[in-house]
């Protein structure tokens, strides 16, 4: 398996069981430098295993993983759950691994929308404020590769689009690869230059305006006939429960089974451009 | 002289309560205190074992801590939480090898000093094992600490660093069960544990970042041990439960003033 020049990481049938029961499996992926990813999936699909693959927490059951040589990962866990035993300050919690200079720190914080945090204590910050000072100590690594598993738990509406706001503007000036993790459908889709959708194996992956017409995409979330105007009022819903534990159902089917035909096995494919949809809606709903 | 056997004392409760300040937080931040019962408890196992094969009791004491640390590191499964089986492991261990005790040694043993320790005997060459197992987990921590605590704060951001958590992991099982091994003269297999987590908690209100809180920790259990050795010598009381006595009235001291230090974003 050999590696493009731009490519962060390349999977190729990778699988993992767990408990004699597979997880995730077939999965192609490659992950280019500039390129924002999208994974979504319902809950118990694989989203969260499939990021512990790839910064190498878990070892696959089988296929191939690689990583550009000298690969920076930057995470963004979905929760920090730090023990209340354990003091520790913003700025000491940016410095982890690796102690950072205390103006690199503070511009890091300034970024993400939380200067002067440094000397609070991480553990009385909010759900959203432990995103954001999380986000900034993955920037402060200079990552080649940032990966964010569902960073917006926990932040309000204006915050999530400030959110990906920022994200953009890190792809653009890092010239990093970005991955991230959501089952919010629309904003999520609408910051990404590629969807994959995911649910134990890719059932389909393209850019967002086609993954969101394609059938199998539909089928997972439950979305009729009814397009964008659907997946909107969809995604509206979701943004009101957030900050619990989303029961992803709705009272849709979310049963995919794995005979279901999957068209878009090959990696490549990812590049070809999405078919128009009907209506623009798409785009900045729900802000 | 009158007070060698005190200073021998000292110098072996300065070693331990050394290794124990930093050791005893990182155990108190990764919520492993029934991981240290089943590592400590396993020394009775380890004594058992040292009388039997006549070999060093730190030797025995040592294997047997290793080998039930490494066992039961990472436990939990279908059936059972993590903490169940430690329980299960520490409590059986300390039976099994109270059994074994009573069973193989001679009768001039006395399975009291093993449980409660004998810190007033501490010889020459006890002392220089003590030292060297303390400094050698003081080395360990210090060389892998950012690693440790970056593993400890979540294993997931260790990973995307480059970091093995269960590297880290095993680090931790092996100063345990070092810690095990040369503070069993100190304080004895059933207060081992004490020593780890009663100076870390008592700390915790005191510091604002971990290595605060390591050092005050450690600071504290030197405390404890001066002033454990010193009561005990007054009332004529065993030593090492009057050591944990005093970092157990330290914890309690500093929750009386805690009101006092509170200030702002400190919690």
């Amino acid at each position: 398996m050999t590696l493009p020049a731009d490519a962060l990481i390349r999977t190729e049938g990778l699988r993992l069981d767990r408990g004699g029961q597979r997880v995730l499996w077939d999965i192609d992926l490659t992950l280019r430098r500039g390129e924002v990813v999208t994974i979504v999936g319902p809950n118990g699909s694989g989203k969260t295993t499939l990021l512990r693959l790839l910064i190498g927490a878990l070892v696959p059951t089988a296929g191939r993983l690689r990583r550009a040589p000298g690969l920076r990962l930057g995470y963004v866990p979905q929760k920090l759950r730090l023990d209340p035993t354990l003091p520790l300050t913003v700025d000491r919690f940016l410095g982890l691994p690796r102690r950072v200079p205390a103006d690199a720190a503070a511009r890091a914080l300034q970024r993400v929308g939380m200067a002067g945090a440094a000397g609070r204590q991480v553990a009385a910050l909010s759900g959203g404020q432990t995103q954001r000072v999380m986000l900034a100590r993955a920037l402060l690594g200079a990552p080649d590769l940032l990966i964010l598993d569902e960073a917006t738990q926990g932040l309000d509406q204006p915050g999530e689009a400030a959110f990906y706001r920022l994200i953009d503007e890190v792809r653009r000036t890092l010239g990093c690869g970005v991955l991230m993790v959501s089952h919010d459908l629309h904003v999520v889709m609408s910051a990404s230059d590629r969807v994959i959708c995911l649910n134990g194996h890719i059932c389909c992956e393209g850019a967002p305006q086609a993954v969101s017409d394609a059938p199998e995409y539909r089928a997972l979330f439950g979305i009729g006939t009814g397009g964008a105007l659907a997946l909107y009022q969809h995604a509206h819903d979701h943004h009101h429960d957030h900050g619990h534990e989303h029961d992803h159902g709705h009272g849709h089917d979310h049963d995919h089974g794995p005979a279901h035909a999957r068209p878009d096995t090959d990696s490549e494919g990812a590049d070809s451009e999405g078919t128009v949809s009907e209506g623009a809606g798409f785009e900045g709903a729900g802000r | 002289m009158l007070d060698d056997f005190l200073l021998r004392a000292a110098l072996a409760g300065l070693a331990v309560a050394l290794a124990a300040g930093p050791l005893g937080c990182l155990v108190v931040w990764r919520r492993i205190a029934y991981f240290g019962d089943a590592t400590s408890h396993a020394a009775i196992l380890g004594v058992a074992l040292a009388l039997a094969l006549q070999i060093p009791v730190l030797a025995g004491v040592l294997a047997a801590a290793l080998a039930v640390a490494l066992a039961v590191s990472g436990l939990g499964g279908r059936y059972y939480g993590a903490d169940t089986l430690l329980g299960v492991a520490a409590h059986s261990g300390l039976a099994l090898g109270l059994v074994a005790i009573a069973l193989t040694a001679p009768a001039s043993v006395s399975v009291e000093s093993f449980l409660f320790g004998e810190i007033l005997a501490v010889g020459r060459s006890d002392l220089v094992v003590i030292w060297l197992g303390a400094l050698a987990i003081l080395g360990g921590l210090a060389w892998r600490w950012s690693a440790l605590l970056t593993a400890t704060v979540n294993p997931e951001l260790a990973q995307a660093a480059g970091f093995d958590p269960r590297r880290e992991q095993l680090l931790m099982t092996c100063a345990l069960a070092l810690l095990v091994a040369v503070a069993l003269k100190v304080v004895g297999a059933l207060l081992i544990t004490a020593m780890l987590v009663i100076p870390a908690a008592a700390a915790r209100p005191l510091a604002r970042s971990p290595e605060a809180m390591a050092l005050i920790a450690t600071a504290l259990s030197v405390a404890a041990v001066g002033l454990g050795i010193w009561a005990s010598w007054r009332l004529d009381s065993p030593t090492g439960p009057t050591i944990v006595s005093a970092a157990a009235g330290l914890f309690v001291v500093v929750q009386a003033v805690r009101p006092v230090l509170r200030r702002g974003s400190w919690f």
